[in-house]
């Protein structure tokens, strides 16, 4: 931008995706947010928001359960234990949330998996549809970047959700997409080379990618997607005296470093 | 007592008190005593070194980590970061909310630790080599792969926007070039015009930070953890300033926002049953 457009941006910002005539109304994506969108649901609203689109009864319902099936109100959970910790330090419910939601845009679990299983669907497609075979994608994708994304699973071999997962995209009639067949053409393939199986990210993303999302749209849609697991690490460890989440004693801390020495 | 569950760390240990397992009676940083002997003897620098990099750092060292604090610790109310902070002041929101939407938007990729983490990694991997620098500033994402992050917009270090190196960017980086144990502050100082010609923009305040931190020896990472804490004063003294100000002397942005697809005044509902 040129010094004179930034001086143009000071005062006016054009064309938002949004604004709030406040006293008066609130337009989001150009529709009323009180008289057209006020009677949906809020994750109808939420990926409205995001995308620009709405989305049909079934696929919110679908959407809806990937929320509720990664609700792991189970405190050993990473961003989880970040909560607890928040939780028995009497810190502020806001700020023990955002402590466990910041922790989900993780290299291991959470947001950056998601996104790179989303993007493997949609290079492999691309492939596919220039030619290449199943296989030549696959192996290419291994020999480059060692991982198959949504494959395999770094904890637990088999993945309780999938299952679950798998019956309810059944029940709503979303099991016809092409990136979900994809994903399942993927793990049969990797099941019978490496004993890999496929994980709810592949089953999520491929799913989400046959209802147009994007990676960003679709991180923006899992963002807050452990909060619910994560109100219960709270109010559990707030409801209990004060520093009583797995307390460490001094012994409990190995140390490996260097002997103690002078400054 | 358990042995279940223990924290494993080669930086820090600790000596329970007799009367307390839960409590330290000592507590040692990379093997010297942190509150026997560094706290009278080492500066906050030295300490931070020692943190960061193991070792009890340099004078040379501890003076570069010390002006380079300076030099980054208050970016001014115009930054994002110090902006988002003000915007937690401005509305009362609890203290710490201020100093951690400063760190959301201070992580980013336009002046923020991401920028600089990009550019700490191109040091060490190419080092003083102004070919495969320029090489690299004219395709910063040539590996790209999809992540949290998105491509950068611009050439890491540099102001998209810029048209000539703003005053305290080069203040700093004579400076800091100095006093800095290392050379690539001093490379860089040297090769700055011909970089920013390549570039056609001017050098920020990130690639003085980073060359700083590659001076010293940090990763990455480490870069990161440090250019956040170090530009976290000015978040927290503008946040409190406008909290006081009060929400009359704070930008009120929404009257300059326009939309194209709007509907329309579709009216209040008629809720004069309730006698509001």
């Amino acid at each position: 931008m040129s010094i004179e457009d930034l001086q143009s941006a000071q005062d006016q910002l054009h064309s938002a995706l949004g604004k709030a005539f406040l006293s008066e109304r609130v337009v989001m994506r150009g529709k009323d947010l009180h008289y057209e969108l006020g009677r949906k649901d809020w994750l109808s609203v939420m990926v409205y928001a995001i995308t620009g689109r709405e989305f049909s009864e079934n696929q919110i319902r679908y959407m809806n359960f990937m929320w509720v099936a990664t609700s792991y109100p189970d405190a050993g959970i990473w961003p989880n234990q970040a909560t607890a910790l928040a939780g028995t330090s009497r810190t502020t419910p806001s700020l023990s949330l955002v402590a466990g939601l910041a922790l989900s845009e993780a290299r291991l679990y959470g947001r950056k998996p998601d996104r790179r299983a989303m993007d493997f669907f949609y290079r492999a497609a691309a492939k596919l549809d220039q030619g290449f075979s199943l296989e030549e994608v696959i192996e290419k994708e291994i020999e480059e970047r060692k991982v198959v994304f949504g494959y395999g699973r770094p904890l637990v071999r088999l993945d309780e959700r999938v299952a679950h997962t798998l019956n309810v995209i059944t029940e709503l009639g979303l099991d016809g997409g092409r990136y979900f067949n994809l994903a399942l053409e993927v793990h049969r393939y990797l099941k019978r080379t490496r004993g890999l199986s496929i994980n709810i990210a592949a089953i999520s993303a491929s799913t989400m990618a046959d209802m147009d999302f994007s990676t960003e749209e679709y991180q923006l849609f899992l963002t807050l997607v452990f909060v619910a697991g994560m109100v219960p690490c709270y109010l559990d460890a707030k409801g209990r005296p004060e520093g009583s989440f797995f307390p460490v004693a001094c012994s409990n801390l190995v140390y490996s470093g260097v002997p103690e020495r002078s400054w | 007592m358990s042995d279940n569950f223990v924290l494993h760390s080669s930086i820090w240990r600790e000596e329970a008190a007799e009367s307390n397992p839960f409590v330290a009676s000592r507590c040692f940083a990379f093997g010297y005593d942190v509150y026997g002997e560094v706290l009278p003897k080492s500066s906050w620098s030295e300490y931070m070194l020692l943190l960061f990099l193991g070792e009890k750092p340099s004078a040379e060292a501890a003076m570069l980590i010390e002006k380079l604090a300076i030099a980054l610790a208050n970016p001014g109310p115009r930054e994002p970061s110090v902006r988002a902070a003000m915007n937690g002041g401005v509305g009362g929101s609890v203290d710490a909310a201020s100093l951690i939407a400063a760190l959301a938007v201070g992580a980013g990729q336009y002046g923020g630790s991401h920028e600089v983490a990009l550019l700490v990694e191109a040091w060490n991997r190419l080092g003083r080599d102004l070919p495969a620098w320029c090489d690299y500033l004219s395709h910063p994402n040539r590996d790209y792969r999809e992540d949290v992050w998105s491509p950068i917009e611009h050439p890491p270090g540099f102001d998209p926007h810029g048209v000539e190196c703003a005053q305290p960017v080069l203040q700093s980086l004579e400076f800091l070039a100095e006093v800095s144990p290392g050379r690539n502050l001093i490379w860089l100082f040297e090769q700055r015009v011909a970089l920013e010609q390549h570039t056609g923009l001017p050098i920020t305040m990130s690639a003085v930070a980073a060359a700083a931190f590659a001076d010293l020896g940090f990763s990455s990472t480490q870069a990161i953890m440090m250019y956040l804490m170090l530009r976290l004063p000015g978040a927290a003294v503008h946040a409190m300033e406008q909290e006081k100000l009060g929400w009359k002397k704070f930008p009120a942005y929404g009257q300059a926002i326009s939309i194209d697809n709007d509907p329309g005044e579709l009216g209040v509902p008629d809720v004069s049953r309730f006698e509001l």
